[in-house]
């Protein structure tokens, strides 16, 4: 369990993180999603004790992170930079963190056995590729059999196998009823790895909700309709809430409408429709639409943004 | 990746005994960290086969010039202090050793998991601070013996060697030894400040070797009040046989310089304490 309660925390005049408030359950994966520059990390530092908020609380387990007389075994963290000396193999690494609270040298072979590291643990880490080194830093989450795992964007340089690996890792965490808090700004994978999602930009909170909420919620917003008749039809169906895009002759795309009501009033109006679908928006797409206005660095002004939209949203 | 197994068999709960975080915990920790980088011995390494290397040179040297040396020069001479000499150089060594065992941590990140595992961080720095000074301690007293016996087999050509238990001399052998732990132990508490190799490096030679020259350009008054208080002036006091008449005495600098140590080392606790890491 983590609580965080308007937390905020600000570098001279720029603030990284404000009024952030929200709770991470235990026994499912949440994901922590927001664009570059969000605040996602500061946000764990200070769950972590690393950062020290400028004002308000961030408590795991019941307590502060520092006021666990034995933080490994309350919380499992791996942070986005690798958190290793590059000098030292993996195995003394695990060994000297384990150390610090009598985490006997068996457990250290036990969570390199888990990650698949076996072969390379005696190889200094500074030649570790990006995949062994998120897999490294797992493994130090492991060590301690913490009852919460905070993950700052680790599926970052893997490969699809090492995705998979990790997606099937953080569900049966969770399912083990631990508290697993997972940063990334792939809207996609959080959808396939997370139950629930805190959304966050410029430091902001944007949305507190579940994945099934978010997709049913940006799904069934557009419906693509192809007809003969499109500059009657569009005549029709125009109205105040209601907008319609053409980028092809004979296509219209029409925001504000169900497909219902448009169907009906091409029927009523005696308009021949070819195809008239609903357009799920993409995951991807929502998820920027909701962030649009909070991303730290932006291309150009998105004016010719392809407003075609693609159905995958599972 | 080639090392991968089967996707995920997981059974992470485990046989972990649930322990508090302890001082000798964080020791044993730091311990292991401080053994398990080459860094550490290759440092150790060259400070010891400079040293010897040099007292050897040195006094050859010397017992090679004997005969001919004006008697002025015969009578200032001090068989103990030359062959320890090298330490000026094994300083170098021991000193950034001493930064690096810090700034190490802040360049690659590793900072961040060791204060993950040791939220309250202070016994981080006071388990750095003792098994870095320990071991220091233990391989430059090795070191500064083994220098000195080497010296003394090539001054005894000329008759002109000390012993171990002549007056004073184990003071500067043994001094020598302090004097270099301190070195690195100020490089610890300087790298804890500043956070940088870099930083730290400049910081600690520039309070140890710039400072003296520095005070070259300063009226002759005012050098002489002051000198003997700068950090190296004062611990090298303990490392020479027959005091100059504007050096502290061997213990009293000794004390000043343990002083300017303790005062860097208590800095890079408040900074650690109090800085986001």
């Amino acid at each position: 369990m983590i609580e965080a309660t308007a937390l905020t925390k600000r570098y001279g005049p720029k603030t990284a993180v404000e009024d952030l408030s929200f709770t991470v359950k235990p026994g499912v994966v949440t994901g922590f999603l927001g664009p570059n520059g969000a605040g996602k990390s500061t946000t764990m530092r200070m769950l972590l004790g690393l950062d020290a908020p400028t004002s308000g609380r961030a408590v795991v387990n019941g307590r502060s992170y520092a006021d666990h007389p034995a933080p490994l075994h309350e919380v499992g963290a791996m942070l986005e930079a690798r958190a290793i000396h590059t000098g030292r193999t993996a195995f003394n690494h695990l060994l000297a963190l384990a150390a610090t609270t009598g985490i006997p040298r068996s457990r250290v072979e036990e969570v390199i056995e888990l990650v698949g590291l076996r072969e390379v643990a005696k190889k200094r880490a500074g030649g570790f590729s990006l995949g062994m080194g998120q897999r490294l830093g797992i493994a130090s989450a492991l060590l301690g059999d913490p009852a919460t795992l905070i993950l700052d964007e680790p599926v970052n340089g893997l490969d699809p196998e090492g995705i998979r690996w990790i997606r099937d890792l953080l569900k049966s965490l969770a399912a083990e009823g631990r508290t697993v808090f997972v940063s990334s700004h792939l809207m996609s994978e959080m959808a396939l790895t997370a139950e629930h999602l805190i959304i966050v930009g410029r430091g902001r909170l944007i949305a507190d909700t579940s994945v099934e909420e978010f997709i049913r919620e940006a799904s069934n917003n557009t419906v693509r309709v192809r007809t003969p008749d499109a500059g009657k039809l569009r005549e029709q169906i125009a109205g105040p809430d209601v907008t319609i895009t053409s980028d092809e002759a004979g296509v219209l795309t029409v925001t504000g409408l169900s497909s219902e009501q448009i169907g009906r009033t091409a029927h009523e109006h005696g308009v021949a429709l070819y195809e008239l679908a609903n357009q799920q928006a993409s995951l991807e797409e929502a998820f920027m639409e909701l962030t649009r206005d909070v991303v730290e660095y932006q291309a150009v002004p998105s004016a010719s943004r392809p407003n075609v939209t693609e159905g995958n949203a599972a | 990746m080639s090392t991968t197994t089967a996707p995920a068999p997981v059974s992470a709960a485990a046989t972990a005994p649930r322990g508090k975080v302890t001082q000798p915990r964080v020791l044993k920790s730091e311990w292991i960290k401080f053994r398990s980088l080459r860094s550490t011995y290759l440092s150790l390494l060259i400070g010891m086969v400079v040293m010897i290397g040099i007292a050897a040179l040195a006094c050859w040297a010397v017992a090679n010039r004997w005969p001919s040396m004006p008697a002025m020069e015969k009578a200032g001479f001090d068989p103990a202090g030359r062959s320890i000499d090298g330490f000026f150089f094994a300083q170098l060594a021991v000193g950034v050793l001493g930064v690096m065992v810090v700034t190490g941590e802040y360049s690659t990140g590793m900072i961040r998991a060791t204060l993950s595992a040791v939220p309250r961080r202070l016994p981080v720095l006071w388990a750095k601070t003792a098994v870095f000074g320990g071991v220091t301690f233990v391989v430059t007293s090795v070191t500064a013996l083994i220098s000195f016996f080497v010296g003394q087999a090539m001054l005894s050509s000329q008759h002109i060697q000390t012993s171990l238990s002549a007056s004073g001399v184990p003071r500067v052998v043994f001094g020598t030894a302090i004097y270099l732990t301190l070195v690195g132990l100020f490089g610890v508490g300087l790298g804890t400040v500043v956070r940088s190799t870099p930083g730290g490096i400049s910081s600690l030679f520039g309070a140890l070797l710039v400072l003296p020259l520095i005070l070259h350009a300063l009226p002759t008054s005012w050098a002489n009040d002051i000198g003997p208080y700068l950090p190296s002036n004062a611990g090298q006091a303990l490392t020479t046989l027959h005091p100059d008449p504007h050096t502290l005495a061997p213990w009293t600098g000794c004390g000043v310089f343990a002083l300017y140590v303790v005062a860097s080392i208590i800095g890079g606790a408040i900074v650690l304490k109090r800085r986001d890491a």
